[in-house]
C-alpha cells in the first residue's frame, strides 16, 4: 500500500509537468488547430539556455525568469518568422514543417552542447518538505510551481483585457479583427506563452530525467496523449489529463507491465482516445457540415 | 510511355548495372542502400503523397520488415530471398490492421498517431517478452550472402545486383498500381474525399489498403536492408528514422514515382558529406532543407525537373 502510495504522488509529479507540456500544445492548437511537434525541442532547447545562465553564476530564480522570458521570445520570433509563411498551407506542410523545427532545435542543441548528458540543479532542498516521506521536495515544488503556472494562466485569460482579445482571437478570427484586435499578433503571443510554460515544463523535468537533447521525446509523448485524454482544446482538460497520464505510467509502469514499456501506455492512449472518443474527456465534439 | 522516355530509362538502367564495376566495394554498399531507401520512400509516398494520409511512424514498418528477415535467417534459416515475401506479407497485414483504426484519424491526428507509434517502437522491440525473438538490446547479427551459381561477383556487387532487381519490381509494381483504377481512387481520397466517396470509391477500403501496400513496400526495404547491414537492433529504428524518410519524400518530390529515387540518393549521401562539419550537422541540414522545400519547392525535386523540362520544351517550340 506504501509503494503504491508513493507511486502515485511521484506519477501527480511527473503529471504535473505533463499536464505543462499539454496546456502549451492545447493553448497553440486553440488558436490555430495545429498540434506544434516541437513544443518539447523547445522547452528542452530553453531547458539548456537556463543550464547556461546557471553555469554562469546566476542565482537559479534569476536564471528561471530570465529563461521563461527569452522562451517567451523564442515562440513570437518562431511563430512570425517560421510558421506565418504556412499559416494557410495543406496539414501535410505544416506538419513538415513542425518537424523541421524539431529536428533543427534537436541539432543545433546537440551542436552547441554536445550529447553528453548533463546534471540539472533542483531549486528545493533535498531533504523532504514538512517530513513527508512519501515525496521527494523536488515532486512536491515540480506540483507547486505547475499549479501556480496554471493559476497565473487562469487569471491572465480571465481577467485581463488582453487574455480576452487572445480568446477572441481563437474563437473568432473574423470578428476579432472587425472589433480591431490584431489577430496576427494575437497567435504569436500564443505561441510565446506556450514556449513559457514549456520552459517552466523543461526545467522541472531536467533535474528528474538528466538533461540531453533527446529528453523530451517520451515526455512529448506522454504530453499528446494528456492533451488528447482531456480533449484537445479544453485547457482544463488537458491538465486533468496530464495528472491522469502521470499516475497510470507510473503505476503501471511499477506493478503491471514494467518500466520498460511505459512508452507503450502513451502509444496506447493516444489510439485509443483517437479512435473510441476523439474529443476526449471534456473536448467539444465537432459535427462537420459537407 | 513515349520513346524518348523509354530512352532515358534503358540509360539510366545500363548505368545503373554499370555501377558496381566501377566504384569501391563500399560505394556499391553504399548505392544498395539508395535502392533500399528507394523503395522505403516509395511505400511512404504512396501513402502521403498519393492518398494524402500522413505517417511519421514508418520507420516501425521498416523494422518490423527487418526484424522478420534477420529472425528468419537467424533461428529458422531460411535463404536470404525467401525472407522478402514474407516480410512484406508481414508488413502488409499489419499496415493493414493499423490502418484500419487510422480511418477516423484525419490529417494532423494521423500524424500523432503515427509519431506515437515511431516514437515507443525502439522500447516495444527491447521488452522482455520478445527478447527470445528480437535478441533485446543486443539485437542480431546476420550473414551476408555471397553470390550464387559460381558468378564473379562479390558479396557487395551481389547483394546490389539482388536490390536492383528486387527495386525494378517493385517500382514496375507501384506505377502500374497507381496509373491503375485504385491510383486513381486514391488521389481522388487525397483531393476531396467527399467526393470520391459519392463516385463509388470504397473509401475505407481503399484508404486501408494503401496503408497496407504501404507498409509492404517499406517493409520490404527494410528485409533488404537489414540483409545489406547485416544488423538489426532497437536503437537503429527510432523516431529519427521515420523522419528521414519524411525527409526523403518532401525533397524527392511527393506524389512522385521518380521521387522516391532522388529523395533516396538525397537522404544517403547528403549525411555522409555533412558528416565532417559535426555530428549534428546533418540533422541541421536535413531540417533546413525541410523548410526550404516546403517554401519554395513544394513538389520536390522531381516537380522541378518536370517543370524545367517542360520549360524547355515550351522555349524549343517557340524558336
Amino acid at each position: 500500500m506504501e509503494a503504491f502510495l508513493h507511486q502515485v504522488l511521484a506519477g501527480l509529479a511527473t503529471g504535473g509537468i505533463y499536464a505543462s507540456l499539454a496546456l502549451a500544445l492545447v493553448m497553440i492548437y486553440q488558436a490555430t488547430h495545429l498540434v506544434n511537434f516541437a513544443q518539447g525541442e523547445m522547452a528542452m532547447f530553453s531547458t539548456y539556455i537556463a543550464w547556461s545562465l546557471i553555469d554562469a553564476g546566476l542565482p537559479y530564480w534569476a536564471a528561471f525568469a530570465l529563461t521563461v522570458v527569452i522562451a517567451f521570445v523564442l515562440g513570437v520570433v518562431i511563430e512570425r518568422v517560421v510558421i506565418r509563411p504556412v499559416e494557410n498551407a495543406p496539414v501535410l506542410a505544416v506538419v513538415v514543417v513542425f518537424i523541421a523545427l524539431l529536428v533543427i532545435l534537436n541539432s543545433v542543441t546537440g551542436w552547441i552542447y554536445t550529447y553528453t548528458i548533463k546534471t540539472f540543479p533542483s531549486p528545493f532542498p533535498e531533504q523532504p518538505l514538512f517530513g513527508i516521506k512519501y515525496m521527494s521536495s523536488h515532486e512536491m515544488g515540480a506540483i507547486g510551481v505547475t499549479l501556480a503556472v496554471l493559476l497565473l494562466l487562469y487569471a491572465f485569460f480571465r481577467f485581463t483585457p488582453l487574455g480576452l482579445a487572445m480568446r477572441a482571437a481563437a474563437q473568432n478570427p473574423e470578428s476579432s479583427r472587425l472589433v480591431g484586435i490584431r489577430v496576427g499578433w494575437m497567435l504569436a503571443l500564443g505561441w510565446g506563452l506556450a514556449a513559457a510554460v514549456g520552459s517552466v515544463a523543461g526545467m522541472m523535468v531536467a533535474p528528474i530525467v538528466y538533461l540531453d537533447p533527446n529528453m523530451m521525446g517520451g515526455i512529448l509523448l506522454y504530453a499528446f496523449a494528456a492533451a488528447l485524454v482531456g480533449g484537445v482544446d479544453n485547457p482544463g482538460g488537458a491538465v486533468f489529463g496530464g495528472f491522469l497520464v502521470g499516475v497510470l505510467e507510473n503505476v503501471l509502469g511499477a506493478f503491471v507491465i514494467g518500466n520498460e514499456l511505459k512508452l507503450a501506455v502513451a502509444l496506447v492512449l493516444i489510439i485509443g482516445v483517437l479512435v473510441v472518443r476523439p474529443s476526449g474527456f471534456f473536448g467539444k465534439v465537432y459535427v462537420t457540415r459537407v | 510511355m513515349s520513346r524518348r522516355q523509354l530512352i532515358v530509362l534503358a540509360v539510366v538502367l545500363a548505368l545503373a548495372c554499370a555501377l558496381p564495376f566501377l566504384v569501391s566495394n563500399y560505394r556499391t554498399f553504399q548505392f544498395t542502400l539508395v535502392l533500399v531507401y528507394a523503395i522505403a520512400l516509395l511505400g511512404l509516398n504512396i501513402l502521403t503523397g498519393y492518398n494524402g494520409q500522413i505517417s511519421l511512424g514508418h520507420g516501425a514498418f521498416y523494422a518490423i520488415g527487418a526484424y522478420c528477415t534477420a529472425i528468419l535467417m537467424d533461428k529458422f534459416g531460411v535463404p536470404y530471398w525467401a525472407t522478402l515475401p514474407v516480410a512484406g506479407a508481414v508488413c502488409l497485414v499489419a499496415g493493414f490492421l493499423f490502418g484500419l483504426p487510422a480511418l477516423r484519424l484525419e490529417g494532423l491526428y494521423l500524424a500523432l498517431a503515427t509519431f506515437a507509434l515511431g516514437v515507443s517502437l525502439p522500447q516495444l522491440l527491447k521488452n522482455h517478452h520478445v527478447e527470445k525473438w528480437t535478441g533485446g538490446v543486443q539485437g542480431i547479427v546476420i550473414s551476408k550472402p555471397d553470390a550464387p551459381f559460381g558468378l564473379p561477383l562479390s558479396p557487395d556487387q551481389w547483394l546490389y545486383f539482388f536490390s536492383l532487381a528486387v527495386a525494378i519490381l517493385m517500382f514496375a509494381l507501384a506505377r502500374n498500381l497507381l496509373r491503375g483504377r485504385i491510383g486513381r481512387a486514391m488521389v481522388a481520397i487525397r483531393d476531396h474525399h467527399i467526393a470520391a466517396e459519392t463516385m463509388g470509391v470504397d473509401t475505407a477500403m481503399v484508404k486501408s489498403l494503401s496503408f497496407g501496400v504501404s507498409a509492404m513496400y517499406t517493409g520490404v526495404a527494410g528485409a533488404l536492408g537489414a540483409i545489406a547491414v547485416q544488423f538489426v537492433a532497437p536503437d537503429s529504428f527510432n523516431i529519427f528514422l521515420s523522419i528521414v524518410f519524411l525527409v526523403g519524400i518532401v525533397v524527392g518530390g511527393l506524389a512522385s514515382i521518380t521521387g522516391a529515387i532522388y529523395g533516396a540518393l538525397f537522404i544517403q549521401f547528403v549525411p555522409n558529406i555533412a558528416d565532417e562539419l559535426s555530428k549534428a550537422a546533418p540533422w541541421a541540414i536535413f531540417g533546413v532543407f525541410l523548410i526550404l522545400f516546403v517554401y519554395l519547392m513544394p513538389a520536390g525535386v522531381a516537380g522541378a525537373l518536370r517543370m524545367a523540362l517542360a520549360r524547355w520544351q515550351a522555349k524549343r517550340q517557340n524558336d
